[in-house]
């Protein structure tokens, strides 16, 4: 009964193409694959973003949304209708083409990356040979799309926003590939159904988790931090600064465009997280062995929901870095952090099973992360700052 | 030649002829990265994923932004018009595109493959890529990495130089 319960939605994917003709069917396969992915995670957006706006007003002393539906769950939907209904205006000095392009193209970026991911036991849309490659390699195409947005849109403002948010996004996606690389070394595979499948084992009730060894957490950590500034959230939210650039590269984009953007970005934030999920937590696997008989797709989901928890708690907890604290950052303690781990995920192969390799191992990164991040604070960009153009 | 083939096929051509003649800057960059958007798109389809996929990372992730941010901190007004080459300079580059295509043409149609391709696809190809460069051509790998790496400190350098009267 479990079993059947686990796979419920790819034998009722089986049972629908049973009565779909021969010629038909790689096509309806797709379709059936796709629909699932173009529903179930913009409804997630939608919880996320009352989630969001409910946990933010409880940090900050207040009730937040409360007024359509009971406690405000509505409030997406009336969102969503008010950006349907509202005037689409487009700078009259706008690069008309463009400007239309950019949120259909961040749109289709955000999607395409789900294809890759397990989001359950024999559940994954394109198990491809290099998935976590074309996780990456999609995801630079939102780079390109901020990019026409901030430019097309003829504003100083949005043009600032853009080029705030590239430079950010450049600065962080190779501590973010460097931090995955860990758990590709370790699994060895490209392909994350591979990476999830070499987790799943248990020791006693304890999961096989790349989380649970010492260059797994560092790796998860690094890799959170990236994907944070990556979806430009909350402490890295400088490309939308609302006090110093209004709204970044979306400030000229109005009606259901503007929540192309809004979509886009929480996507991203999910798509990010369910790549450290299948990383680093296992990907669908249970926490314990005495809990597999939950369907693989509800931890799934479970821990998507728990990461993007921790992604509201930061932003309700942290102030926005500046610009060069942030760069400061990414290149002298996020990257060579993330360097010094893929050396100890190697060291770790090699040493012999046992409390010596976790001692040495986590001795090391810790030693490195301390070095690090003293040569950060004895530089002269964290002293007291002087102002050039303001006493 | 099935039908997915000339659409990428069309989209390729397509995006390189538009980033020669259009006149923004910005849209030819734009125009390039639709080019390249179906080069990769064509290694995928003949199942070739990790260079397709190293394509759409080098080339949208990596070129096409440092192109957009080099037209941004190198000319005054954004998205200022291109000058397109004189007649000469455009009866060369004509000529030269021929010769380059008539040399790939006759290379695909005299070449043999050394063995006959046989039916199955090779799998797991990206382990093999892995394989060869660690083990083959593990030294061309090591002195490209030298080469990149002098290169980086070489731009280091040339940056902090401007900024010496300063300090």
């Amino acid at each position: 009964m479990p079993e059947m319960v686990d796979q419920i939605f790819v034998l009722l994917k089986h049972w629908i193409m049973g009565y779909v003709p021969g010629s038909l069917q790689p096509l309806c396969s797709a379709i059936l694959s796709v629909l699932p992915i173009l529903v179930v995670f913009p409804l997630l957006f939608a919880i996320t973003t009352v989630l969001e706006r409910k946990g933010l007003g409880r940090m900050q002393n207040r009730y937040g949304p409360n007024r359509a539906g009971p406690w405000g769950i509505l409030q997406p939907a009336a969102d969503g209708i008010k950006s349907l209904t509202k005037e689409d205006i487009v700078p009259r000095s706008a690069d008309q083409l463009v400007h239309l392009l950019a949120p259909v193209l961040i749109v289709i970026a955000s999607f395409l990356v789900y294809s890759v991911v397990p989001v359950g036991r024999n559940m994954v849309v394109a198990d491809l040979n290099a998935g976590v490659l074309f996780f990456f390699a999609i995801g630079s195409m939102v780079e390109l799309a901020v990019f026409m947005a901030g430019w097309s849109s003829r504003s100083k403002y949005s043009l600032l926003g853009a080029m705030r948010a590239i430079a950010q996004m450049i600065s962080y996606e190779m501590p973010m590939v460097l931090s995955g690389v860990v758990a590709i070394m370790a699994a060895g595979s490209l392909s994350t159904v591979t990476i999830v499948n070499m987790q799943a084992g248990y020791t006693g009730i304890w999961p096989h988790w790349y989380l649970f060894t010492p260059w797994g957490i560092t790796g998860y950590i690094l890799f959170m931090i990236a994907a944070t500034a990556e979806s430009n959230r909350c402490p890295f939210d400088l490309p939308e600064g609302e006090s110093e650039i209004i709204a970044g590269y979306f400030i000229e984009y109005s009606g259901f465009k503007f929540a192309l953007f809004f979509v886009a970005e929480y996507l991203g934030m999910m798509a990010t997280s369910a790549m450290a999920i299948t990383l680093f937590l296992g990907g669908w696997a249970a926490p314990f062995s005495f809990l597999t008989w939950i369907p693989s797709w509800f931890w799934f989901f479970a821990k998507l929901i728990f990461m993007l928890m921790i992604f509201i708690w930061i932003r309700g907890t942290l102030p926005r870095l500046r610009m060069d604290q942030l760069m400061n950052f990414g290149w002298k303690f996020m990257l060579p952090l993330s360097l010094i781990n893929i050396v100890c995920a190697g060291l770790w192969h090699y040493l012999p099973a046992g409390f010596t390799r976790w001692s040495v191992i986590s001795l090391l990164l810790l030693l490195s992360c301390f070095l690090l991040s003293r040569s950060l604070r004895r530089s002269k960009w964290f002293q007291e700052r002087t102002y050039r153009f303001a006493s | 030649m099935t039908l997915s083939f000339l659409l990428l096929a069309a989209i390729a051509i397509l995006g390189a002829a538009a980033a020669m003649n259009l006149k923004s800057a910005v849209h030819c960059v734009l125009a390039l990265t639709l080019g390249m958007v179906g080069l990769a798109a064509l290694y995928l389809q003949l199942g070739a994923q990790f260079v397709g996929l190293t394509q759409l990372l080098v080339y949208v992730g990596a070129v096409a932004i440092l192109a957009v941010f080099a037209i941004m901190l190198t000319r005054s007004r954004t998205g200022e018009t291109v000058a397109h080459g004189s007649a000469s300079s455009r009866i060369s580059g004509a000529l030269t595109a021929l010769l380059v295509f008539a040399v790939l043409a006759w290379a695909i149609f005299t070449g043999v493959s050394p063995q006959p391709l046989s039916g199955a696809q090779p799998e797991a190809s990206v382990r093999e890529v892995g394989v060869a460069l660690m083990q083959r051509f593990v030294l061309p790998l090591e002195i490209i990495g030298v080469l990149l790496t002098a290169a980086l400190v070489g731009a280091g350098v040339l940056a902090i130089e401007e900024k010496g009267g300063d300090r």
